[in-house]
């Protein structure tokens, strides 16, 4: 095994697993018991969609916004999954299991691998690894959210928007005109609309052809 | 809660195994261009929600250096994790001081 492949996949996963714990505090102090806290980081395993998911309960919106803008924001998946099935190629209940841990950083690091064996590796070793630190993390934030006090005496908000901020930076260079109108929709429409829905305005701003893509 | 804790996993799931059921010839470029420009502006925009509101009210404290540092950080080429920590260390730090 590549041991620069492992050493990636791994410091992903203990990096996501920093802001898994977050997750788990932000969760239980929106309301959630840890049971739901749990099914979503073992079942939803999508830090994206999670975040959005309980910012939305959080805020006193509607569960049916709630489930929207994770969904919305899940979309991105799809197309990792897209790439990964000619890369990763699962045979029957394995596609299962791959579709699972196709997320941000497998896809990530599988792509950024030159050999087409690296790439599958690197898919696996990182999807696994996200998925045991992001799941443990999301545990030890839940149990001990009441008990660390606030998820910001922390700065475990900070963490999860840097985070954010850290998946957003390779794409800047490319899109930056249209993560700014993003920005600026989410930001702007926040005071006046219900919870969840500027998530799905800014999801709206990618129907604006701008930027110099392609 | 639980109800909707599933079916909201279940829809994100959906997105995943469509990715490995659906034949490529199916995806046109011009989804497969929505998918990469929705992916930009929803991560901008959660930067923006978990960055500076609190429950639907805009409001700038120390998450906004913590994200200045980040984004230094990520200008330098840093590694993802240490971006995390930063973040977390200076919106930590700040509010210990009292901001």
């Amino acid at each position: 095994m590549n041991k620069q492949v492992l050493s990636t996949s791994l410091s992903v996963g203990i990096a996501t697993g920093l802001y898994g714990v977050s997750f788990g505090a932000i969760g239980v102090a929106a309301g959630l018991d840890v049971l739901s806290v749990m099914i979503l980081s073992l079942f939803m395993f999508s830090g994206g969609s999670q975040f959005a998911f309980v910012g939305v309960l959080a805020a006193g919106g509607a569960p049916i916004t709630a489930i929207t803008s994770a969904w919305l924001m899940g979309i991105r998946n799809s197309f990792y999954a897209l790439r990964l099935t000619s890369v990763v190629g699962p045979r029957g209940l394995m596609k299962l299991l791959a579709a699972q841990l196709s997320i941000d950083e497998s896809n990530a690091v599988s792509a950024a691998q030159e050999t087409r064996r690296d790439q599958k590796t690197g898919f696996w070793l990182t999807g696994i690894a996200v998925f045991v630190f992001w799941n443990i993390a999301t545990l030890v934030g839940a149990l001990a959210g009441n008990l660390m006090g606030s998820v910001e005496q922390w700065g475990l908000d900070a963490a999860a928007a840097a985070a954010f901020l850290g998946l957003l930076w390779p794409r800047l260079k490319d899109s930056w005109q249209l993560a700014l109108l993003g920005a600026i929709a989410a930001i702007a429409t926040t005071p006046f609309l219900p919870a969840g829905i500027p998530i799905l305005v800014a999801a709206a701003v990618a129907l604006i052809p701008l930027g110099g893509k392609k | 809660m639980i109800l909707t804790v599933i079916v909201a996993s279940l829809a994100v799931y959906s997105w995943k195994i469509l990715g490995y059921l659906v034949p490529e010839r199916f995806i046109t470029d011009r989804f497969r261009d929505f998918a990469e420009r929705v992916t930009v502006s929803l991560l901008a925009a959660m930067v923006m929600i978990q960055g500076f509101t609190v429950t639907g009210a805009v409001v700038v404290d120390a998450r906004l250096p913590a994200l200045l540092v980040a984004a230094l950080l990520l200008w330098w080429r840093a590694p993802y994790i240490l971006v995390v920590i930063a973040g977390a260390a200076v919106a930590a730090g700040l509010r210990a001081l009292g901001f």
